[in-house]
């Protein structure tokens, strides 16, 4: 118990990294993962089916092989090759949007598919293109009904991101380990201070998208 | 599908005649995309024929990525059964009017859910001799942690596959004056498990991918042996890309499998409503599914 309150700025760093690449790769799997839905359900096959070999791809893939194939694979397509500053953590980014928009895409696919019918039929019938009936009717709808989806995917998304722990990012878990790995007598005591972190965040991460699903939920329902 | 045909009109002459200029451009950009991709890699001598060969006419190399698979499948095999078990008795526990039994199921449950699956299998690795004074097999390690976690979601799969049937169903039983115990167990349970047949392996595709962290604790899986072998033949990205098929042709297997048992539920008894997926499901696996 000691040893973890000791030591709480060693976590307190930890979550950091945790929380930096939890958010980043967020924020690009959600955009990534709309305009891949937006692939998905557009008129143009070719860009229908890139879409959709993209998601069942990743999705069937493990995330330590997707990160695996990142840290060997950029470098070979002359990406990331620069060893500059944190390039781990870059990968790691990487790895966990890559990973993370093909379930974000298949969120906003399925918002998409809960639109009432009527609502594109309108914009179509007022002259608006697929691009514009998407961009400003079906999809902010869509996203309304996804929060507690997309929730599910970003608090999967926090998780995740301790892999990176394993290829070198010193987020809470690798911390964790170089906490063990010093004061082993306490193993129970630091690991439950870790398991704790990630409680809270994720408890954290689920209340405030609970808040965010009661601000965007339209009065009449 | 039906998105489709509802964002958009069927195409008259003029708007074919534009999707087939986006499909001409947005074709070719995917292309040109994978070309630079695959120009690049070549030019790397990522596709020199010795990198790729071993997998092909080395039967030595196929029998090791054997071995891995057989390792991943047993240790997958292993946390499906106890994780079912430990998430039909979760469930119960969390459907328990005893709240003495229903807040431990509750804690247990969410804070299963919450940890990462990796602490818990680097936790049980690094802990248990410690604690224990013995050192823990990597596959016992790996499978406690794959149960746990997989229990406590394969937990609310199951309260939302029981929450989901007629409220008839425990009315007529516990009229008949069977037992709360009873009524979960004989008439609820049952019904309740061909429901969420189709949720349970959507979520044997995430355990499934989720053994691959055994590699951390170097239990001889898939990707373990995969490190060892690209390793050997200092072909890190070929070989990745070897597991990576592998883990997809069986994932998209089952993935079609589970659409399939849903299909025919809806289909073969539509009508009986024990048999309609409820929407709150779809959401439960969700968070399973992106782990």
């Amino acid at each position: 118990m000691n040893t973890v309150i000791d030591n709480l700025d060693v976590y307190a760093a930890g979550f950091r990294t945790t929380v930096s690449l939890a958010l980043l790769a967020a924020v690009g799997a959600l955009v990534l993962g709309t305009l891949i839905a937006a692939m998905r359900v557009s008129p143009v096959p070719p860009l229908r089916w890139a879409a959709t070999t993209y998601v069942e791809v990743v999705r069937n893939t493990p995330l330590t092989v997707v990160f695996f194939l990142v840290v060997f694979g950029l470098p070979q397509v002359d990406i990331g090759t620069d060893t500059t500053r944190l390039p781990f953590f870059r990968f790691a980014v990487i790895a966990l949007t890559v990973y993370t928009a093909a379930f974000v895409a298949e969120a906003v696919r399925s918002g998409i598919n809960s639109v009432p019918a009527g609502q594109a039929e309108a914009s179509r019938s007022v002259g608006m293109t697929f691009g514009q009936t998407l961009r400003l009717v079906v999809l902010p709808q869509a996203f309304a009904n996804i929060v507690p989806p997309l929730a599910s995917v970003f608090i999967a998304l926090l998780k995740n991101t301790s892999i990176a722990a394993v290829f070198g990012v010193a987020e809470a878990l690798q911390r964790t380990q170089f906490l063990v790995n010093r004061f082993g007598n306490e193993v129970l005591w630091l690991l439950a201070g870790t398991a704790f972190g990630y409680v809270v965040l994720a408890l954290t991460a689920s209340a405030l998208f609970r808040l965010l699903e009661r601000a965007v939920t339209p009065v009449s329902r | 599908m039906s998105a489709q045909t509802v964002l958009y009109d069927v195409q008259g002459p003029k708007a074919r005649r534009r999707v087939l200029i986006y499909s001409v451009i947005g074709g070719l950009f995917v292309l040109a995309l994978l070309a630079v991709a695959l120009r690049r890699l070549q030019a790397n001598g990522q596709f020199e024929p010795d990198l790729w060969r071993p997998f092909v006419d080395d039967p030595r190399v196929a029998r090791r990525l054997l071995v891995g698979l057989q390792g991943t499948l047993r240790a997958a095999g292993i946390a499906l059964g106890l994780a079912v078990v430990l998430g039909i008795v979760l469930a119960f526990g969390r459907l328990s009017q005893r709240f003495f039994l229903r807040l431990p199921a509750v804690a247990v449950i969410e804070f299963f859910r919450a940890t990462p699956l990796l602490l818990l299998i680097l936790g049980f690795f690094l802990a248990w001799p410690i604690v224990v004074g013995q050192r823990l097999e990597p596959l016992y390690a790996l499978v406690l942690g794959l149960t746990l976690y997989n229990g406590a979601v394969i937990a609310e799969i199951v309260r939302a596959g029981i929450q989901s049937l007629p409220k008839g169903q425990s009315e007529a039983a516990l009229a008949m004056g069977m037992r709360r115990g009873q009524v979960l167990r004989i008439i609820l349970l049952p019904q309740a498990l061909r429901v969420m047949l189709p949720s349970l392996i959507s979520q044997l595709v995430v355990l499934l991918k989720d053994t691959s962290l055994g590699f951390v604790i170097v239990y001889p899986e898939l990707l373990r042996i995969g490190g060892f072998v690209a390793q050997n033949l200092r072909n890190p990205i070929q070989t990745y890309t070897v597991i990576a098929i592998i883990y997809i042709v069986i994932n998209f297997a089952l993935g079609r499998l589970a659409a399939w048992v849903e299909g025919r539920q809806r289909s073969k008894t539509s009508g009986d409503p024990a048999t309609a997926v409820p929407k709150a499901m779809e959401g439960q696996t969700a968070p399973g599914a992106a782990a």
